[in-house]
């Protein structure tokens, strides 16, 4: 469904992606991880289009969508969400959902309904004529997911739609991914909050100073040394092999 | 060194905080946590005189905060580092740790620079880079620096590892217990539940306005109830 091959993104001197090439398969959840500052958030820009590359190619369900705008992009199927959540403050969070639904229903009433349909899908039934500018953490996380689902995409770049929530929280926005991928949506996604990149990713690449350092599956990564080094660290690592043992006593 | 009494506190009519008492004693790491939208925020905010309280009382080192500017809250010693970094993005990162000695810290800014930067290297090897072009990581770091460079007694720290990987967030708990055993108190704000538990001395859960729990960190993290519902193991 996507493929990348051999982007690179140099800002000044900076080469903040090197040589990155990724590949995510129709239907399946891929997680982007790596160290702050590794450029992950920018090949997120640089594959939908927000950010000029200098060299490489982006693929879209077989197509070249090298340099085309954001909105052509969004419109063949790819979004993505923002770290930063940005609603539109001073509206109600139906009308912040109903903006991305006119993507797909020109027609006021069909968006303002299919919004509201994404809006229930996420939970958010109750909070609809609340104004965006109320909302909390999570409640601003999951309207960020509800107005890119919004757009009927095909393929969603999901970055750090957890970070900040508490621990029922992110079990919570788990599940949700999860539906939207049993909905048809594929999903890639950036995540630090290890418990649910190990849960919900087949398939794992790991950025490093702008290089993909590794990939494979997600126990194959998560015991890779270079990995541990660069980014686990050895408790979160441990951590992970101890819950992965439990599991295993369990089943 | 704060006690906080019956504090009352929340934004226009909407009452957030209905009544909180809280301690935090010279040298303790008290660690505050709630679900999202359960004041953690506005009791921050309070504590930092960015808000005025409804009701209660604020002492710190036995002197009542209420009624203070927060300029003047800074040069007793209590500092905040907020919730979502909020670096200055078009400065460099020298300049916004220059800042964070404005009020308080001035006669040591150039021992508090390298302590800073001792603590990290990675802001060293930025510092005339401007702080917004910086990954969310650094700067989280550069907030925290910023805090350092005022010369704090006590720290309020607002969700500090939000968006950092999980190799910083252990960075981040380690350089908590490293600033706590120099002496600094601090209060921690978290959603890294576990984690901040497990440094931390003591805990209050707020829910609904109150302070619903309290105890010994390792009491809590042990508390049948508190895992299943809020720590989700």
């Amino acid at each position: 469904m996507l493929k990348v091959t051999g982007l690179s993104k140099v800002f000044g001197g900076l080469k903040a992606v090197d040589d990155a090439s990724l590949s995510v398969s129709e239907g399946s959840i891929v997680a982007l991880i790596g160290p702050n500052g590794a450029g992950k958030t920018t090949l997120f820009s640089c594959i939908a289009g927000f950010q000029k590359i200098n060299a490489g190619k982006v693929e879209f369900q077989g197509e070249d969508i090298t340099g085309l705008p954001v909105h052509t992009i969004a419109r063949r199927g790819m979004v993505r969400t923002f770290q930063v959540t940005q609603p539109f403050a001073r509206l109600t969070v139906h009308e912040n959902i109903a903006v991305g639904a006119y993507q797909q229903f020109p027609r006021r009433d069909e968006a303002w309904e299919h919004a509201r349909r994404i809006g229930k899908q996420l939970g958010m039934e109750a909070l609809l004529d609340q104004s965006a500018a109320g909302l909390t953490v999570a409640g601003r996380k999951r309207l960020e997911l509800a107005r890119t689902l919004a757009t009927g995409p095909r393929l969603l770049l999901l970055d750090e739609v957890m970070a900040g929530l508490n621990p029922s929280e992110i079990i919570e926005i788990v599940e949700m991914v999860r539906a939207i991928r049993a909905s048809g949506v594929t999903v890639l996604l950036i995540e630090h909050v290890m418990q649910a990149v190990m849960s919900l990713s087949e398939y794992i690449y790991v950025l490093s100073y702008g290089k993909i350092i590794a990939e494979g599956q997600p126990r194959e990564v998560v015991s890779d040394k270079a990995v541990i080094e660069a980014y686990l660290g050895r408790g979160a690592a441990e951590q992970i092999a101890q819950s992965h043992e439990q599991e295993g006593a369990h089943a | 060194m704060l006690e906080v009494r019956g504090l009352r506190a929340g934004y226009g009519r909407v009452e957030i905080l209905r009544g909180i008492d809280l301690d935090v004693a010279a040298g303790e790491i008290v660690a505050v946590l709630g679900s999202n939208g359960v004041g953690k925020s506005t009791l921050n905010n309070n504590l930092s005189a960015l808000y005025r309280p409804f009701g209660g009382t604020i002492r710190f080192k036995g002197e009542d905060l209420v009624g203070l500017s927060s300029t003047e809250v800074v040069k007793r010693g209590l500092i905040h580092v907020p919730e979502g970094r909020r670096i200055f993005p078009d400065l460099s990162v020298l300049e916004n740790l220059e800042l964070g000695s404005l009020v308080r810290g001035k006669p040591n800014r150039q021992r508090n620079l390298d302590r800073v930067m001792a603590i990290f290297p990675r802001l060293k090897e930025r510092l005339k880079q401007m702080a917004g072009t910086m990954s969310g990581g650094e700067q989280q770091m550069l907030a925290i620096g910023r805090g350092l460079m005022s010369e704090p007694e006590l720290l309020i720290l607002d969700e500090p590892s939000l968006g950092l990987s999980p190799l910083l967030v252990e960075e981040m708990f380690a350089l908590v217990q490293r600033i706590n055993g120099e002496g600094l108190s601090i209060l921690l704000m978290e959603q890294n539940a576990v984690q901040t538990l497990a440094i931390a001395h003591r805990a209050y859960i707020i829910e609904n306005g109150h302070v619903t729990m309290q105890g010994k960190a390792a009491d809590l993290l042990r508390d049948p109830a508190l895992r299943k519902n809020y720590l989700g193991l």
